[in-house]
């Protein structure tokens, strides 16, 4: 039991310091890199996805390497993997462990869903304020219109 | 409320309303005041809408203020490519209040971040339009003497009509009774009645225009427009079930007053016209006090 554990595990190796994000949805994974500004790194990143998970079934999962995340700025991806683990590493050895929190206001990662927002016509950095958190709900500063969990998008 | 822009509805508070409301009055009783002599006042119309454009222009005009600015964007700079940001900018160094009506949603809020000087929004595509919302609640104060305890029947497209949206949202902080009446496909947003309820206000909803009518205080009546129906047919079925006509208005009550945003197309007939309850065209002579009042406000001439 302990064994085939360890060589799950393994698949993504270990890394000596840096920051763990755990039971990421497989198909999220590459949007919590972009998220996160990770695309241009240069640093060790190591992301492994579809991998078994006892609570998940898959699951996907980035190791940064040297990375310690602000939280309002890891609390971005909780839109994209309101599941995720956030684990910090220091030595090899986790020395915290907690859930990500969908934060109050979301600014330029989001697109606004409405087509004739001024936000996709123009030049315009979009800005949300999170009204339900639990139903994802999010209006926009500039047309006030909700953005829904089913219309969610991302900036590229 | 001195350099503040108005944007939205709610960027004043109830408060501010009533001032605005109690200014307007003032102007009412004497429009011609030569208050902004030392102003300028730019009316930036990225769309064309003579009416709004007229009343503003009309009312700064009436306070002896300079008006610059377009009518429609074909005729500016936006044709050759030039962004909102840069309009503003630009236009900020030339006046010191903007009057801006723009297609695109967002647009008044925007030009508020970037500009130098305060914006009024005249309108940002389908969001907002709180100048209307006002002159709607001054017309409303002024027929039936206050605010408080009203029952207000909205009538026609109540799904997509923003000036319906803002007016409910202004008048709940007034203990109103609403009516809404609508066909089945363009009943007001959920969202809408949910501000309703949170503020412990009761709504009915009907289906039948006659029904309401010998009940309520106002009756705003809004136009149905043809392409908000998937189904022409749809359209066909229920576009005369909201036309006004005076022969509907014999129980109605002695104070009841019919206000349309204009401009109306068929939804109440010209025999309401001469009904002394038609209060239609005299709300939109008080469009020009209440930006007269905001004009003044805004600019800080008057406290």
């Amino acid at each position: 039991m302990e064994k085939t554990e360890l060589r799950k595990e393994l698949k993504v190796s270990a890394i000596e310091n840096g920051t763990v994000i755990d039971h990421i949805p497989s198909q999220s994974v590459f949007q919590v890199i972009r998220i996160l500004n990770l695309t241009n790194y240069h640093n060790q990143l190591l992301t492994g996805t579809n991998l078994d998970s006892n609570k998940m079934g898959k699951k996907g999962i980035i190791k940064v390497s040297n990375k310690f995340f602000e939280s309002d700025e890891i609390n971005k991806i909780a839109l994209v993997a309101p599941s995720a683990t956030l684990i910090i590493i220091r030595n090899f050895q986790v020395v915290e462990k907690r859930k990500v929190e969908i934060p109050d206001q979301v600014e330029k990662i989001v697109k606004c869903f409405n087509p004739n927002c001024i936000t996709n016509n123009e030049e315009v950095p979009t800005r949300f304020e999170v009204i339900d958190k639990k139903e994802l709900k999010l209006r926009c500063h500039y047309c006030e219109k909700i953005t829904a969990r089913n219309t969610i998008s991302f900036r590229e | 409320m001195k350099n503040k822009s108005l944007v939205s509805i709610n960027d004043f508070s109830p408060e501010e309303h009533i001032r605005i409301l109690e200014l307007a009055g003032i102007f009412e009783n004497r429009p011609k005041q030569r208050i902004l002599e030392d102003y300028v006042i730019a009316t930036l119309f990225f769309e064309p809408s003579t009416r709004t454009r007229l009343s503003f222009e009309s009312a700064a005009t009436r306070l002896g203020a300079q008006v610059i600015g377009f009518s429609d964007a074909t005729s500016s700079s936006v044709r050759k490519g030039e962004s909102l940001r840069d309009t503003i900018l630009t236009v900020s160094n030339y006046c010191d209040l903007i009057v801006m009506r723009h297609p695109r949603e967002g647009s008044a809020r925007f030009a508020s971040e970037v500009a130098r000087v305060p914006i009024i929004n005249a309108g940002d595509g389908a969001n907002q339009h709180p100048t209307q919302t006002l002159l709607d609640m001054y017309s409303i104060r002024k027929t039936q003497g206050s605010l408080d305890n009203l029952n207000i029947a909205f009538v026609g497209d109540l799904k997509y009509g923003r000036t319906v949206h803002s007016l409910v949202m202004a008048l709940c902080h007034y203990n109103t009774t609403f009516h809404l009446v609508s066909p089945l496909e363009l009943k007001l947003p959920s969202a809408v009645k949910l501000h309703i309820k949170e503020r412990n206000l009761t709504y009915h909803q009907y289906t039948d225009l006659q029904e309401v009518i010998p009940t309520v205080d106002i009756l705003y009546m809004t136009r149905i427009q043809k392409e908000r129906f998937s189904d022409p047919l749809d359209y066909e079925k229920v576009k005369m079930a909201y036309v006004l006509q005076n022969s509907m208005l014999i129980n109605a009550k002695p104070n009841l007053r019919i206000l349309h945003p204009l401009p109306r197309v068929n939804e109440i007939t010209t025999d309401v016209d001469d009904n002394p309850k038609a209060y239609y065209f005299t709300q939109a002579l008080n469009g020009v006090f209440i930006r007269q009042a905001l004009l003044a406000a805004i600019l800080g001439v008057v406290d």
